[in-house]
This record gives C-alpha cells, structure tokens and sequence, in this order.
C-alpha cells in the first residue's frame, strides 16, 4: 500500500481533516465573532464538494473493506453537492436559533460526521465497515432531531428516532451474525461466493433487509417517518428524508444487486410486495395531511416505493434507473423543503391553509414549490418526470407490467395532494396572506441552484448518459 | 471453545437472549428499561459473533474484533440515548412513553 491507493478515499480523509479543522477553530474561535466560524464551515465543505467531483479511480483497500469505483465516486459527489445546498439553506436558522447559544459549529460537526458515516457506508466491503458506516450516519443526526432541545415536539422526535433505529440495526446485527455463522466471512466478496441458500441465510437476509428499510422507510417500518420529520428541524428533516435515504438505498442496491444475488428469487417477492404496499400507505397517508412537513415525510415514504420499482429489475438498467432517480430526488425534495424551511423561518406557519393566497405576496417563491412539487409528481417538462420514467422502464425490461399498473394508479394519487399546496398558494383567495418578506442571500442562491437543476437535468441527457457509462457495477 | 458445548446450544442460548429483548423493548413503558432491553438484544448479539468466530473459523479473527466495535457502538448509542431521554425528563417530568404522544397520526 503506498500513497496512491490511499488517496483512493480522498473524500473521506478530507471530510475528517475538515472535521478536526471545525473541532479546534470552535475552541481558538474568538468568543465575541463566532459568526465567522459559520462561513468558515462552508468554505470548507464548499472545498470538499468541488474535490469531490474530480475522479477518484478504482481499486480497494485494507483488503477489500472499502471499494472505490466511479459510480459510488459520482455517488459521493452528488451527496457532497446535496448537503452544501442544504447548508446553504440553514445559514440563516444557524444566526437565528444556534449562534445566540453558541452551538453553530456543533450543527457543522453533527452534518459532516453524519456525511462521513454514509460515504464509509457506501463504500464499504465487508459488514463491519457497513455497520460502522451505518452507525456513525444515524447517530449525529438524531442528535441534531433533538437539537432544538428546548422545544418539546424537537425531543420527542429524538427520543421516537433513537429508541427505533437502535433497534432496527440491533435487528440487523442479529442478521449479519447469522450471515457470518453459515458464509464464515463478513466480507460482501467471500459472501458471494459462499452462500448455499439454507433457511438460516434467508433469515439473515430478512434480517439485515429489516435494518436497512427502517432507514429508507419502507413500509412496515416507517411510522417513525413522519413524527420525526415533523419534531426535528426543518434543515435536518430535509437532510434526513434526501441525503440519510439515499445512501441507504445505493447500500440496499448493492448488497441485493451483488451480494445476495444468489437469492433473487426470494427477494424478488419481498419487494414486490413492500414497494406496493409503500406507494399505496405513503399516498393515501399524504392526502390527509395539514402540516407541510408531515405531508413531505408521506410523500417521501411513497417515493422510496417507487425506487423499488427499479430495485425489481436486477440488472445494469436497474442501477442507472435509481442513481439517476436519486440525485433528481435529491434535487426536488431539497427545493420543497427549502421553501417550506424559508416560510416556516420567517412566520412560523407550517400548515397548508397557511398557504393560501402565497402567490400574491411572495410570487417568486411560490414558483419555486410548483416547480418542486410538480417535479415530485412527475410532470413532464421538469426533471421528475424523466427520473420516474427510467423507473418504469426498468421494472418494464424484466415484464412487472401489473405493477407498473398499480405505479402508475399511485402517481394518480400523489398528483391529488401535490396539488393540494400549490392550488392553495395560486388559487385560493385570502384576505391575509403570508406577508411578503425579502428571503436572505444564501437561501436565494441554493433556490436559484436547485431550480436550474430541476431544469437542466431532465432536458440535458449528458447526465444520464455518463451515469448509464459508468453504472456497470456487477 | 468450551468442552461438551456445541455451537448450536450457545446460539439458541443468544437467539433466546435476543428475542427477550424484543419482547422486553415491545412490552415496557419506561424508556429506560426500553433501553436496558435493548443492551440485551446488542449483548445477543456480540456474544454471537465471539462464539462463531470460536467455533468455525478460529483463525481469523474477525467475528472477534466485530464484537468489539459492538460494545463500542452501544456504549454510544446508550450515551445519546440517555441524553435525550434527559431532555425529554426535564420538559415533561415523566420518561413513560405513553406520555410521549405529541406528534402522531
């Protein structure tokens, strides 16, 4: 091993450097100025996203316990690129509600661990990576759920996240242990080759599918979902419903797609059954709600139904249907929560009816929901639409036309309620609308970014096709 | 190893441990011994491992060191865990999770 294999986790060397950086400049920090400490932080992540995007190569290090190849590279870069924005957005909750108790570098501290826990966990070769991986994403980011700790909704949101995630990855530990008991190796390669289908591995399988899906939200477990999103901060909800998810997708992905290959049949109904099942709770829980971000949170479990439209198809098509989905899906929730952020902010004022007549007084930001949410819905000329295309395309390759069908009903659904808040804020009238009020720089320039994204990635297919040129994972 | 002592005896030994802790983490209402339920399933579970590592495949090590970073990772859990059942404490007065209801539905 020499310098040039090692560089080969770049990313995540330079996130902990920042991490140390953060750590000793909170304590040399001049107490009477530590709003600088926040631009500090930025510039600094802003650094790690730009070197994030140059390439990385392949190849795998600590013999096989952590792997590099372009996609996860791309991969990472996208969630670099997904945690700026939303960083960009919690600059002016970090001067309103962290700076007066001086806990602005600690918000940077949790986000960039938690960040540094999913790039270990996406990379990983073996499960003790994983498990690490896994754990150090979570735990930050239930400590920022219970950030606001003055605010009673904020606690109860932690104590429901942490009681139930340590207990959805104890489930999973008990999965890999059993995994190891008959595969006699915890690395993903000896595993390919060693798993000979008894009970006791499908146990396992089920088991570890249980951890991961509590994180994703996948139905039978996702009733921590909205209590959270709706308790924590709005910022951290938002990283929590993209970045948190996502990652744990790429994780499900490649542990099914290559790992437990050997089982596809068997996963193959659990999925079917778990992705039509979450399309039809998530939808149909959305329609009933008031408060924006519990109605996001619904709508968020019902988009993690459609990705496993993809998962279904097992193959290449499949993995460029969902790294494509994912980073559109990183993009339009990021734009529905930042304006939800912006107005909760400024007013306090979280319930769809709040938003009635919003078109008058703020227009700007009102375009920027429609465009969020239509983008969420899948209406054609924004970037939603191609990515839930690719979905369909993929569960089409391998001929799960029934549930294409069911898909395609749920779609119908969703559209209901995600109209919902945008005939509020054009149609209804209102005598006293949310008052116009001027939105501060660092929001407007991550709403401008999210926007010509939403814009640019559906009608430019350069993007899609260097994922589907790099997306041979198998 | 231990003599006249199979694999298959200590796993039900742990798969019983574990699954008193699931019934444990269902049934009570005091977050703390939700939590004391949970440290029984994670124990399951290093115990496990050790004994795997044991028995099939003494020669490396990694069942063993897997175990380590268990007890590692639940330390921290329990640590978070404790801290913002203390929060919850001192907003409610009360750590019964019956009582934590204001969000739902």
């Amino acid at each position: 091993m020499n310098l040039d294999t090692f560089m080969l986790m770049r990313d995540e060397i330079v996130l902990t450097g920042i991490l140390l950086i953060l750590l000793i400049a909170e304590v040399l920090w001049s107490p009477k100025n530590k709003k600088g400490l926040i631009y500090l932080g930025l510039l600094l992540f802003a650094g790690y996203t730009l070197q994030s995007f140059f390439s990385m190569g392949t190849g795998s290090l600590f013999g096989g316990s952590f792997k590099a190849y372009p996609l996860v590279n791309f991969f990472k870069a996208s969630l670099a690129f997904g945690v700026m924005v939303i960083l960009l957005q919690s600059v002016e909750w970090i001067k309103q509600k962290l700076l007066p108790n001086d806990f602005s570098a600690e918000f940077f501290i949790l986000i960039f661990a938690s960040l540094l826990g999913i790039n270990f966990m996406v990379s990983s070769g073996d499960f003790l990576i994983f498990y690490i991986g896994l754990e150090l994403a979570t735990m930050p980011v239930i400590a920022l759920t219970a950030f606001e700790f003055y605010n009673h909704r904020s606690v109860e949101a932690g104590v429901k996240y942490i009681m139930l995630a340590s207990v959805s990855s104890a489930i999973l530990l008990f999965g890999v242990s059993l995994v190891y008991a008959t595969a006699g190796s915890i690395f993903f390669d000896d595993i390919k080759g060693a798993l000979q289908l008894p009970l006791l591995e499908i146990i396992g399988l089920v088991m570890i599918f249980t951890g991961i899906a509590f994180k994703i939200s996948l139905v039978p477990f996702h009733f921590w979902a909205a209590d959270v999103y709706e308790g924590a901060p709005t910022v951290v909800s938002n990283y929590l419903s993209v970045i948190s998810k996502a990652g744990a997708v790429y994780v499900l992905m490649t542990l099914l797609f290559i790992t437990f290959r050997v089982f596809e049949t068997e996963w193959n109904w659990i999925m079917y059954g778990i992705a039509i099942l979450t399309m039809f709770v998530g939808n149909i829980f959305a329609l009933r709600q008031q408060n924006m971000k519990r109605f996001l949170a619904f709508s968020s479990i019902a988009q993690a139904g459609f990705i496993l439209l993809a998962m279904l198809s097992n193959d290449q098509m499949g993995v460029k249907a969902i790294i494509y989905f994912l980073l559109i899906y990183i993009f339009s929730n990021i734009a529905a929560f930042g304006v939800v952020h912006i107005i909760s902010l400024k007013t306090g004022k979280e319930n769809i009816d709040d938003y009635n007549g919003l078109y008058t007084s703020n227009p700007k930001l009102s375009l920027a929901l429609m465009i969020a949410l239509f983008s969420l819905a899948g209406i054609p000329p924004v970037s939603g639409f191609f990515a839930k295309f690719f979905l369909y395309a993929a569960a089409a390759s391998k001929g799960y036309y029934v549930l294409i069908f069911i898909a395609v009903l749920n779609v119908t659904i969703s559209l209901y309620y995600y109209l919902l808040p945008i005939r509020a804020a054009f149609l209804r009238r209102n005598e006293h609308p949310i008052p116009y009020f001027k939105i501060d720089i660092f929001s407007k320039i991550a709403l401008v970014i999210v926007m010509v994204g939403l814009m640019v990635l559906g009608l430019y297919s350069g993007v899609f096709s260097y994922i589907s040129s790099i997306s041979n994972i198998f | 190893m231990i003599e006249g002592v199979t694999l298959v005896e200590i796993m039900s030994l742990t798969t019983i441990l574990f699954f008193i802790g699931v019934y444990g983490f269902l049934t009570r209402t005091n977050l703390m011994a939700m939590l004391m339920s949970l440290e029984l399933m994670i124990n399951a579970e290093a115990v496990n491992f050790v004994s795997i590592n044991k028995y099939l495949s003494p020669a490396i090590l990694q069942g063993q060191i897997f175990s380590l970073f268990i007890i590692a990772l639940a330390a921290a859990e329990t640590a978070l865990a404790v801290a913002i059942i203390l929060h919850l404490f001192r907003l409610t007065n009360t750590i019964d999770v019956k009582e934590v209801k204001t969000l739902k539905y």
